[in-house]
């Protein structure tokens, strides 16, 4: 009998993954598709991003999958200069959040994005992408 | 209802690079308290030990700890709350000096953090927050800060110039305690000289100036109920509030980045047990891990208006002849934040303010303190307040 297969796909997430397992694996496959997408308990309603398998309000594990789509707000942003261990091949980069109103997202603006051109309160779409060592991720662009 | 009383603090010496091993690092800081106090081992019930995991080799630390200080058999364990371990170590204590479990606990702090790279430590640090949905974007704790510096600045009016005010305030007493990793006087022109560590980005807006030092150091803080207390101790410091508090781990999950809400709630719990206000605060030990944070520091414990902490150290208020003199000894800045030695030695601090033997940076007759301690970015949060009666 061949071993059963592992469902490591989460391990494609970012320059560097520090997970592997996780009943979110389809995430994986739809940014490889170009859609960055979160989950929405059916029983109460919210949404989360990043995606969670499980809803502690509803102890249900009823979800499906939403599209990540339309522009955020900026909330705040951080262009490191210094990286931890794994990542210095990427410097400069910047980390970001936006605001969806439903949900927040947490991720890097687009490297072509001049730090200049960005501010608080601006408008950003979540956009799949991939890194420079040929990883999975997603960014964020101006509209 | 019985006190719960603080009757020895220690610290080792915070430095670049310890010359010797984990054991003998946290010796020093147990050694100053026993020297100081007429408390034998026999005293101690429990140690309880703290650091935050995976910065050296040892395995549960608290063994070969018990074993050098010559504290076997009474029982040890380790926890962890990152940067906030050794306050919820003294929590811990409290409650179980308070349920009459024990009578006395010894609470030991420590942290090497010079046996691996400074890019290896940001890495284990940025693994403190979300490894699944963060850690792969390149995350390290002095960015995830700087985001909430540049929200509190884009909403307040904060400025860099501030931010670097609390840094030369931190080099004001650094340079006074014999104890702390950085002792050089830091001026406000060293941050627009290019040439400067100081003035150089680490993860915009922050700055080498605005971020505290990496360094060993070990912490050892003594916790009796009231009655033994006032037995092994002369001057016993009390415990009269606590508060400890949670917040999400992601960025993405949190309400506003102008704040640490687990700062927040935790000192809403320590002024209720307290029956207190933030006016009744003397003295106050927040943490600083970078200049931001203590400025969102004193707007989440009360000492000024959201928006408002800037105003305070502009005044010099929290200076040491200031009305709310905040971390005199240095602060993580310049005292150096060996991660799971911090809250001890803040609370060190505290308690000698309180006891009159803070020498150098003696503020003028503290009756209450206050001690501010926050694990991972804003993920943990333990105020403790001290009192002399």
């Amino acid at each position: 009998m061949p071993e059963k297969e592992i469902d490591n796909r989460f391990s494609k997430f970012g320059t560097v993954s520090f997970a592997s397992l996780t009943h979110v694996n389809d995430f994986i496959d739809y940014l490889d598709k170009g859609k960055v997408m979160g989950t929405r308990c059916k029983d109460c309603g919210q949404y989360f991003f990043p995606p969670r398998a499980d809803c502690y309000a509803c102890l249900a594990s009823n979800m499906e999958w939403f599209e990540v789509t339309g522009a955020g707000e900026l909330i705040s942003y951080s262009t490191l200069r210094y990286a931890p261990a794994g990542f210095a091949e990427d410097l400069p980069y910047t980390i970001a959040l936006l605001d969806y109103n439903d949900y927040k997202v947490f991720g890097r603006i687009d490297s072509s994005i001049p730090v200049e051109e960005l501010s608080v309160g601006m408008k950003m779409t979540t956009v799949a992408s991939k890194t420079a060592n040929g990883q999975l991720i997603y960014v964020f662009r101006k509209p | 209802m019985s006190k719960v009383g603080i009757i020895g603090v220690g610290q080792s010496v915070f430095c670049r690079r310890y010359p010797g091993s984990l054991r003998e690092l946290v010796f020093e800081g147990y050694k100053e308290v026993m020297e100081g106090e007429r408390i034998t081992n026999s005293d101690i019930d429990a140690t309880i030990v703290c650091s935050a995991p995976e910065y050296d080799k040892q395995r549960s630390p608290a063994g070969v700890i018990a074993e050098y200080l010559g504290l076997n058999p009474q029982p040890t364990f380790y926890i962890e709350s990152l940067c906030s371990s050794s306050s919820t170590g003294a929590r811990l204590a409290y409650s179980l000096v308070k349920s009459g479990l024990h009578d006395v606990v010894m609470v030991i702090g420590f942290q090497i953090m010079s046996q691996i790279t400074s890019a290896e430590s940001q890495e284990r640090m940025g693994r403190g927050a979300d490894i699944q949905w963060e850690s792969p974007f390149g995350t390290m704790m002095p960015a995830y800060y700087a985001m909430h510096a540049r929200a509190h600045m884009v909403r307040y009016g904060t400025t860099l110039e501030d931010l670097a005010l609390i840094r030369v305030k931190a080099a004001t007493y650094g340079q006074l305690n014999e104890k702390a990793v950085y002792r050089r006087p830091v001026a406000l022109e060293m941050f627009n000289d290019p040439e400067n560590f100081i003035s150089g980005t680490v993860a915009s807006p922050l700055r080498g100036g605005d971020c505290c030092a990496n360094a060993d150091g070990s912490s050892c803080v003594i916790i009796a109920s009231e009655e033994k207390a006032k037995a092994l101790c002369e001057k016993p410091v009390w415990i009269l509030g606590l508060g400890a508090a949670s917040a999400p781990v992601n960025m993405a999950a949190r309400d506003q980045l102008t704040g640490l809400t687990a700062g927040i709630e935790a000192g809403k719990q320590a002024y209720k047990m307290a029956g207190m206000t933030p006016k009744h605060i003397d003295i106050a030990e927040v943490h600083d891990c970078f200049t931001i944070a203590e400025i969102m520091a004193y707007e989440n414990l009360g000492f000024a208006e959201p928006g408002s902490g800037r105003e305070l150290i502009r005044a010099k208020e929290t200076y040491k002849e200031g009305s709310i003199p905040v971390n005199v000894d240095g602060g993580l800045l310049s005292k150096g934040h060996p991660i799971g030695a911090t809250g001890g030695s803040q609370i060190r601090t505290i308690v000698k303010q309180l006891r009159g033997e803070a020498k150098d940076i003696q503020v003028k007759d503290p009756a209450i303190g206050l001690v501010h301690n926050i694990g991972g970015v804003g993920l943990y949060g333990n105020v403790t307040i001290l009192g002399r009666e």
